[in-house]
């Protein structure tokens, strides 16, 4: 009966979601307020419908419900709740419902925090919203309906995949489609402009708060990911170059792209059509990447069942969605009204710098994702394109990212002169120099490009320090916005990823040793030993684990217990890793293969700063809430009197 | 202004190349897991591995040069996706009177001889390859791969899967244009 | 093949001590090597990072080359000659990559200098000091924003 009811929702969402699409649409270009109010009924009643489907489906994971399809695929009855629950979005179809929630859910939200946006306007991102939404509710009913009931009904499931069972990831990609799914809003409110005819600051401050929120989310979601990759793969990396990454990370960078863009719209009317066109680029870069995921187009670590239906069926939705609102700007961008004028050297410069670069790294790792299809289809020759290659291409583009990312707050709007704003970097960039030389010479012995980016990473920071507390200085720090100490926050982060990232890639070490119960290792100062391997029986699997009492100078320091987990159904093993942080480096072990009488595979890591990988990715998200806080005063309260002309920033 | 409004189409037109591509792709039934040979077109590499059965001399490179075309087969007893084109090695064998090689791969000697004594042998010559060094000369990746050799010890053909009647028909018509 | 697939217990261990050299030169470089040649039948995965057989049999042919005397170069074109470009994570640079490793470089040169010509355009029209919006313009403005 729920399955049932489940799939009776999304179909009545699919036809809300038709009416939707058009209705209001039609009533914006007649100026008929009725029609026009429909959008905001019909987005509530959309959301309300896929909110039921959603919960439906989760009633069945939750209870164990082996006549649904997807339930025994995905699930088993042995499971704990939470990866029961999990279980829902664990898989394809359950993902793709979780999309369409999320995506009804900013329908809905843009329907209820809409109310200062022209009626007009708010009709038609509702109608663009919607004609997402068929395309996903559609996808979902005609190739990937996740309430199949199945009989004879089967005695238990087939269990979810072990690597999967992790608090880690059972929170990421709701985390990461809150991101992805938010660009859609986005989206939405550019092809509404297109369709109006109009981009102005009001427009761009309106579509600022969904922007920033669907990057706090995305940046979440990324960071998220990769903290499960580190402690879950059990060799120490963090980030892979993998498909589904380099998936994520595209949008990620349009986003940022965007973001930044958008202010120049928002304080000087410039960048127009630009930002249009990447609002419209962000979104079409997660769909393409739910394309390549589903698809079967290319070869993933974690890549979903592919098939090459659903595959054309998303490929046909993309070129819809992303061709329609590529058309339409091909055909009403050209008539937008350039804006203000400015000099190169002013903080619009420095903004359309970091979009050129934003762009282009976006742009690598789009082509490194996609040439070994191209080539092998074009010469049949087959290539494969991994991290060496992204380190040799994407990482030098950063490098002037970076050094213009410092610049760029301390130069004026229209014209600036560069001289002064170097001169009040110059602390920060001594310290930068300091930091590179000293990383240079204590820790690799000699000039190395890891230094170098240790070296960014803190001139990253320094300068973010600066410019902070030159604002300070000149008193403006009870008037300061919200947005500048977002951005503040933010842009500090990033140094803090990078030096996580340098710490961790460049500076690791590693000992790999074969350890029997009683031996003892010394690891850089730690003393380990291997006081005992004992056999345990979790809820869905049994396990070999560790025990590590590590000592330092004689003195107890922790104990790690790294253990091997042989899951039951689906039969797989999987390394649980054990990590020791203290926030400025992650002690890591991992258990191999072994016995009582040969000895166990040890494999320990010293990780230098890892922890600031995540901290700095999720400081960098907080400077986006921060700035939220902000725009949502400002938008949450329209009909108060404000000046106009904000405070150059 | 021409030129202009063609800046404007730019996206788009890329838009459709990608996903031009990408229909390609899928309409094609390209395997994204494909790996491609070096192989193929190369002289064959040394083949040398202890003999699988009692009283036969260990397998010589010598075998390849034997002026006939020869087929090589990695196998072992423990890979299903082996068991499906053992019939289609016996017919090549017994109808076709096709010489294969055939190499146990990770694969205990009397684990693949009780296999094969069972299944049948469709080999003219067996050898086993327990440790793997000998895969890697000739860029194994896993078990079933097969490789053609034509007169002139030259790769004509290496399937880096089972081999089904497509292959099949592959494989006869270049041993009876070698012959 | 698809056995292998099977039998791969993944994520379990990669380079095992056993197969280490002693020289730590050598094993420090069969490290550096292992990290940019692809494992075969996984999927973005270094030979290194994988517990394939094949990832196996690779890492090890890779330190019987250089314990044969081989220099990386050497290591590297012996297993393209049996694995072909595929088996490298850093595809190589040559007529069929010249676009994958030229293609950034050049959208940044490309746009870049589209940028700087419109920049010297518009450098001929003088910029005015400030541009108070006009009374229709401001006008416009509030009412966008419903004040």
């Amino acid at each position: 009966m729920i399955p049932e009811l489940g799939h009776f929702a999304l179909i009545l969402a699919l036809a809300v979601a038709v009416v939707q699409a058009t209705l209001p649409l039609v009533g914006a270009s007649r100026g008929d307020v009725r029609l026009m109010m429909l959008g905001r009924t019909a987005a509530l009643t959309q959301a309300f419908l896929v909110v039921l489907a959603f919960g439906a489906l989760t009633q069945c994971y939750v209870t164990s419900d082996f006549s649904v399809a997807n339930v025994v695929a995905n699930s088993h009855s042995a499971k704990p709740l939470i990866y029961k629950i999990s279980g829902v979005w664990g898989n394809h179809e359950g993902s793709m419902l979780l999309w369409a929630l999320i995506l009804s859910l900013f329908g809905a939200a843009v329907a209820i925090f809409g109310d200062n946006l022209p009626d007009s306007l708010r009709s038609r991102v509702l109608s663009v919203q919607a004609a997402i939404g068929i395309g996903f509710l559609a996808f979902l009913l005609f190739t990937s309906n996740p309430f199949e009931r199945l009989s004879p009904v089967p005695l238990d499931g087939n269990g979810l995949n072990p690597l999967l069972q992790d608090p880690g990831l059972a929170f990421h990609p709701p985390i990461l489609y809150l991101g992805y799914v938010g660009l859609s809003v986005t989206f939405s409110f550019a092809i509404a402009a297109l369709l109006e005819g109009r981009v102005d600051p009001a427009w761009a401050r309106w579509v600022r708060p969904w922007t920033l929120a669907a990057w706090c989310f995305l940046t979440l979601g990324i960071a998220l990911g990769s903290w499960w990759a580190y402690y879950i793969l059990g060799w120490g990396g963090f980030w892979f170059w993998d498909p589904v990454e380099n998936a994520s990370l595209m949008p990620w960078l349009a986003a940022t792209a965007l973001l930044h863009s958008a202010i120049v719209v928002e304080k000087r009317d410039a960048l127009k059509s630009w930002t249009v066109l990447l609002a419209i680029l962000a979104f079409s870069l997660s769909l393409l990447g739910t394309f390549l995921v589903r698809s079967g187009v290319l070869t993933s670590v974690h890549a979903f069942a592919q098939d090459p239906a659903r595959g054309l069926f998303i490929l046909c939705f993309l070129l819809g969605v992303t061709g329609g609102g590529l058309a339409l700007y091909a055909w009403r961008a050209p008539t937008l009204q350039p804006g203000g004028l400015f000099q190169p050297i002013s903080r619009e410069g420095a903004l359309i710098l970091n979009n050129l670069l934003l762009c282009t790294l976006a742009a690598t790792v789009l082509l490194g994702t996609l040439y070994p299809l191209f080539l092998d289809l074009v010469t049949g020759n087959k290539v494969s394109v991994g991290p060496p290659f992204f380190n040799a291409t994407f990482v030098p583009i950063c490098a002037p990212l970076f050094a213009a990312l410092a610049v760029g707050p301390f130069l004026g709007w229209k014209r600036a002169e560069i001289g002064p704003a170097l001169l009040r970097l110059r602390i920060a960039f001594a310290v930068s120099i300091v930091a590179a030389i000293v990383a240079a010479v204590a820790i690799d012995g000699r000039a190395t490009l890891a230094a170098l980016a240790f070296g960014f990473g803190v001139w990253l920071i320094m300068a973010s320090l600066s410019e902070f507390v030159g604002r300070v200085r000149r008193g403006r720090l009870s008037t300061m916005p919200r947005a500048a100490i977002g951005m503040t926050i933010s842009h500090a982060a990033l140094g803090v990823v990078v030096l996580g990232c340098v710490g961790t890639g460049a500076w690791n070490t590693e000992l790999i040793r074969t350890v029997k119960a009683g031996e003892r290792i010394s690891f850089l100062g730690y003393e380990l030993t291997l006081d005992k391997v004992e056999a345990l029986r979790g809820a869905n699997y049994i396990a070999d684990r560790a025990t590590l009492s590590v000592t330092v100078g004689g003195k107890p320091y922790t104990t790690l217990t790294p253990e091997r987990r042989m899951f039951i159904t689906p039969r797989r093993q999987v390394a649980e890793t054990s990590i020791h942080t203290n926030l400025l480096r992650d002690l890591y072990a991992t258990l191999g293969e072994g016995d009582a009488t040969q000895g166990w595979v040890i494999r320990l890591y010293l990780n230098p700063l890892a922890p600031w990988i995540w901290l700095g990715a999720a400081m960098c998200a907080f400077g986006g809430f921060v700035s939220l806080s902000d725009r949502r005063l400002r938008i949450g309260a329209p009909r108060r009197t404000r000046p106009m002309a904000q405070p150059a920033e | 202004m021409t030129s202009n409004r063609l800046l404007f189409l730019l996206p788009l037109a890329t838009l459709v190349v990608m996903a031009g591509f990408f229909g390609w792709s899928l309409l094609s039934g390209r395997d994204p897991a494909a790996i491609g040979s070096a192989m193929v077109g190369k002289p064959a590499p040394r083949l040398e591995a202890p003999s699988l059965r009692a009283g036969e001399p260990a397998l010589d490179t010598a075998l390849l040069k034997s002026g006939k075309p020869v087929l090589v087969n990695f196998f072992a007893s423990w890979c299903t996706p082996c068991l499906a084109e053992h019939p289609l090695l016996l017919r090549l064998k017994e109808r076709d009177g096709v010489a294969i090689v055939g190499v146990a791969w990770k694969n205990k000697p009397e684990e693949a001889r009780a296999s094969l004594a069972k299944l049948g042998d469709p080999f003219t010559r067996a050898g086993f390859d327990l440790d793997g060094k000998l895969a890697v000369d000739w860029g194994l990746s896993g078990v079933p791969e097969t490789y053609l050799i034509d007169a002139n010890g030259i790769v004509r053909l290496h399937f880096r899967a089972p081999i089904g009647p497509r292959e099949l028909s592959q494989i006869l018509a270049l041993v009876k244009a070698g012959s | 093949m698809l056995l292998l697939l099977a039998l791969f217990t993944w994520p379990a261990f990669a380079v095992e001590p056993r197969e280490m050299l002693t020289d730590p030169a050598l094993e420090a470089r069969a490290r550096e090597i292992g990290r940019t040649l692809r494992c075969v039948v996984c999927q973005n995965q270094a030979i290194d990072d994988s517990s394939a057989e094949v990832a196996h049999d690779m890492r090890r042919a890779v330190r019987e080359r250089l314990v044969a005397g081989d220099s990386d170069a050497a290591v590297y074109e012996f297993m393209v000659a049996r694995y072909g470009d595929y088996v490298l994570l850093k595809p190589p640079f040559k007529a069929g990559t010249l676009l994958l490793w030229l293609g950034g470089p050049l959208v940044l040169l490309i746009a870049g200098a589209a940028l700087l010509v419109a920049a010297r355009r518009r450098r001929a029209v003088p910029i005015p000091a400030t541009e108070p919006l006009s009374a229709e313009e401001q006008r416009r403005l509030d009412a966008l924003l419903g004040r």
